[in-house]
């Protein structure tokens, strides 16, 4: 039993580095076929970079409360798709689509955000254009 | 009489920064009346460029836009035993080659400097280029940097123990190196620069291909006309590859609006915490899809 904490402990030494290194993701952690939509209210907006993040209380089929966090792009990139600092207020009432992350914990990429006043943002119109010819 | 002398000292002094903030402003003055209202002016770069494309087409995630590591042959570098050694002890959370979430070492997300050149090669977007008649700097939006590029007819430096020799004098490597500007013609500026930070402190981009303190970098950035640029770059850099290699094609920029207002786009230690707790650890747990070299 002593052999096998130590052995443990030692597995734990040598990981926990690269844990501290764990961050921002790259698209791997995303399944990027599967969209799903939900209805929740607002409980922070983070207005930040690299990334942004909504953070929204979804009430399940069982009535329990699920808190999911949508990212988006970042500051830059969402303002010039008509994004702002401004555009989520706690309790607002939206609805989110998003491509979830893979491992199953409630995170994922936000595609689209429908606001209060029937609005809806798109999460990439900050990134495409025209092309040059 | 007084009076005269402070008129006189204030005309001089508001004058001598004129130059600066716009020096290609007396020839297109004079131009206008006999060229096109769309033509190129002569020698004149300043202004606020974005990607033609879109501000998509300036990330790169994946690396260089001329040469992506997208698991095409054609699009590896010609890379040294050296340089492929160096490529390899690089864990880019993007590309052909990305590693999981939880491994990669990018000096980009410590909030070091990206450097020069990856400053051309990540999140290029609005760039705003002024000059004088002594230098041209460019103002990136991301990490809100700058550069300064010599064009007073001074010679490029030469590489010496590290750095560069200057007037005799060893001088330090930059991340942001040391750049000097030629015209080759009336709307083609060709950019020198070296005496930049070599490996492990810059990545030539987000793929981690590397560089090295040997890297000669050339710019040519041409004025198609009033409103298009096309920015090309090759890198030179012996001890990473074998034979230069054009890493940005024409890549194509747009004029903006004069009165356009440029964002700050930074790394923030403190944000990228709260979004590693919150976001990046959790998404990048057991599950995530493994890749890698």
């Amino acid at each position: 039993m002593k052999r096998e904490v130590i052995a443990l402990s030692a597995l734990l030494m040598c990981i926990s580095p690269f844990v501290s290194l764990s961050a921002h993701h790259g698209t791997a952690a995303f399944d990027n076929e599967k969209k799903i939509t939900l209805k929740g209210t607002v409980t922070e907006w983070f207005w930040s970079n690299p990334h942004c993040l909504l953070r929204f209380d979804v009430k399940g089929d069982d009535s329990q409360i699920v808190h999911w966090i949508g990212e988006t792009q970042n500051p830059v990139t969402m303002v010039n798709g008509g994004w702002s600092k401004a555009s989520f207020k706690v309790g607002d009432e939206v609805t989110v689509t998003l491509n979830p992350v893979k491992n199953g914990l409630p995170l994922g990429r936000i595609l689209t955000a429908e606001l209060p006043s029937g609005k809806t943002l798109d999460a990439n119109a900050g990134i495409r254009g025209n092309v040059y010819k | 009489m007084k009076n005269r002398l402070l008129a006189l000292f204030a005309f001089i002094v508001l004058f001598s920064f004129v130059p600066f903030a716009n020096a290609a402003t007396p020839r297109q003055q004079t131009s206008k009346t006999t060229k096109s209202a769309t033509q190129a002016p002569r020698h004149g770069l300043s202004g606020t460029w974005a990607p033609a494309n879109g501000a998509g087409d300036g990330i790169q995630a994946n690396g260089v836009k001329a040469m992506p590591n997208d698991g095409k042959p054609e699009h590896q570098p010609p890379y040294t035993a050296y340089g492929l050694q160096a490529f390899k002890s690089h864990h880019a959370l993007e590309g052909a080659d990305a590693v999981l979430p939880g491994f990669y070492d990018d000096p980009r997300d410590k909030c070091e400097p990206l450097g020069f050149p990856r400053m051309n090669f990540y999140n290029l977007r609005e760039t705003q280029i002024l000059q004088n008649e002594y230098k041209t700097a460019m103002l990136y939006e991301y990490g809100t940097a700058w550069r300064v590029i010599w064009t007073d007819g001074r010679p490029l430096p030469k590489l010496a123990q590290g750095g560069v020799l200057i007037n005799g004098e060893v001088k330090e490597p930059r991340y942001y190196g040391y750049s000097v500007g030629k015209w080759l013609d009336d709307t083609t500026l060709q950019i020198d620069t070296i005496g930049m930070m070599g490996e492990d402190r810059v990545w030539l981009d987000t793929a981690g291909r590397p560089i090295s303190d040997q890297l000669h970098v050339v710019e040519i950035l041409h004025r198609v006309d009033r409103d298009r640029l096309e920015w090309s770059v090759t890198i030179d850099d012996p001890k990473m590859y074998t034979r230069p290699w054009v890493a940005m094609d024409k890549f194509p920029m747009k004029l903006e609006d004069p009165h356009t207002d440029v964002m700050e786009q930074y790394c923030s230690p403190i944000e990228m915490e709260k979004y590693n707790t919150l976001f990046g650890n959790p998404a990048s747990g057991p599950g995530s899809r493994p890749q890698g070299k």
